[in-house]
């Protein structure tokens, strides 16, 4: 299983900042935790299943796309693209 | 005191004041977020915010506390279908319904939700989901909005919609089947050919005149017009503005001819140097400009369609707008005068009055 560290909005609907969710990529992983998580639903991932635009996901602290293959005990953290101008 | 909720592009603003005095920022919430819509359920008080947020995506959030405070909510199921086509991509709207606990929200791709429960629960309507010519609806360039939502005072089955750009739509078994409203609607923007059988008509708001429910009017992308059979068929009343565009439009709950708009330009959808508020008290066959009060030259501002609200009624009918330009002017006379409430707010989306 893959753990998930959480901040901000999404701990605080999960009420955690650490969760562990199996899936083979960064996709699978998602829906994943929004099918174990329910009040996630929709936060990550819009209704066709696809990683919202201004979303950031990153494997081992480096970046990753939806198909990115996600193994047993790697670090996944779901961040706020950065915004502005 | 009066309550203003102010959607703007960086946060929902709460001011409060009495007509002709200073108002005041009492609240901020969603901060730095777009509230592109905040009302109040005047039957339980609960507070409602539509926030697009640009990571998160569009959300109603509820309350029943203050709303500086920690204890909003999101709603559940404000949703397109899961592993369909297209995603949700804003609410644009949030309405109190006639029958106890519903509350209906409207939004893009041209949406209609329908909660049973005060708002915390909601579901998708199907009957207009699935319209089978939903394909002929055109998106403008505010998106494919459902942004006015009527109920019929006392009749709970009985709605209408109003959808940019795919016209008016009335149901009257509770949203189990929507028929079209726009016979007499001329979109000068098609041509004439297709004018008869068009259905991506632009309506930019509508309203329902409570104490004469089958009475409407209507702000069109060109055109004011009033409907005396509930929606069915159409008038232009514009004649005797200066400009026939606009956004909102308001009325006087206690009398069904009234009706306020604010006419901006055609070609750069802005007040022509000059703000004014032009009123109808015979049902649109004659304009009274209102401008006492307002900036009268070297003004040029944008009104957007839910930026225009009243609370009261009659001689006391408090009227409020905001701008993009994030000012803010109100009445207590109906129109009669006007003051600044506020000014340098961030850009204006939606402002609601009680």
């Amino acid at each position: 299983m893959a753990i998930v560290r959480l901040r901000g909005q999404l701990e605080k609907l999960v009420g955690s900042s650490e969760l562990t969710i199996e899936g083979g990529t960064v996709t699978e992983l998602l829906k994943a935790l929004e099918e174990e998580h329910s009040g996630l639903e929709g936060w990550i991932l819009d209704e066709r299943g696809v990683l919202r635009r201004h979303i950031n996901v990153f494997v081992n602290g480096e970046p990753a796309e939806p198909d990115s293959a996600v193994d047993d005990k790697d670090k996944i953290e779901i961040l706020p693209a950065i915004s502005g101008g | 005191m009066t309550e203003l909720l102010v959607g703007t592009r960086k946060g929902l603003f709460v001011l409060e004041g009495e007509p002709g005095g200073a108002f005041e920022i009492t609240t901020r919430a969603f901060v730095g977020e777009p509230v592109d819509y905040a009302m109040r359920d005047p039957r339980t008080g609960r507070l409602f915010a539509a926030v697009s947020s640009p990571f998160w995506g569009p959300r109603i959030w509820f309350t029943d506390g203050e709303p500086d405070g920690g204890d909003w909510q999101p709603a559940r199921g404000v949703a397109l279908p899961k592993g369909g086509t297209e995603a949700l991509k804003r609410i644009w709207v949030i309405v109190a319904g006639e029958a106890d606990g519903v509350v209906y929200a409207g939004g893009d791709p041209g949406v209609l939700f329908e909660s049973r429960d005060n708002g915390q629960t909601w579901q998708l309507n199907q009957a207009l989901w699935e319209h089978p010519t939903r394909p002929r609806w055109r998106r403008d360039s505010g998106g494919l909005s459902v942004h006015s939502i009527v109920p019929w005072p006392g009749e709970p089955d009985r709605l209408a919609l109003a959808i940019s750009a795919a016209g008016v739509w009335l149901t009257d078994d509770g949203g189990a089947s929507w028929s079209h409203g726009n016979e007499g609607i001329v979109a000068d923007y098609l041509p004439e050919e297709a004018r008869t059988s068009a259905i991506d008509l632009c309506v930019h708001h509508l309203e329902r005149a409570p104490l004469r429910p089958e009475r409407l009017f209507l702000q069109f992308h060109g055109g004011v017009y009033r409907s005396d059979d509930a929606g069915r068929s159409w008038t232009d009343i514009a004649a005797g503005l200066p400009h026939d565009f606009g956004f909102p439009v308001v009325l006087d709950p206690a009398d069904p001819d009234s009706a306020y708009v604010i006419p901006v330009t055609t070609e750069d959808r802005v007040t022509d140097g000059r703000v004014v508020v032009w009123e109808t008290r015979d049902a649109g066959a004659t304009w009274t400009p209102r401008d006492r009060g307002l900036p009268q030259e070297n003004a040029w501002l944008s009104m957007l369609r839910q930026s225009f609200a009243a609370t009261g009624s009659g001689a006391g009918l408090e009227l409020y707008f905001g701008a993009t330009s994030g000012e803010i002017f109100g009445s207590g006379d109906a129109g009669a005068s006007w003051f600044g409430v506020a000014s340098r707010l961030p850009a204006i989306a939606s402002v609601r009055a009680g």
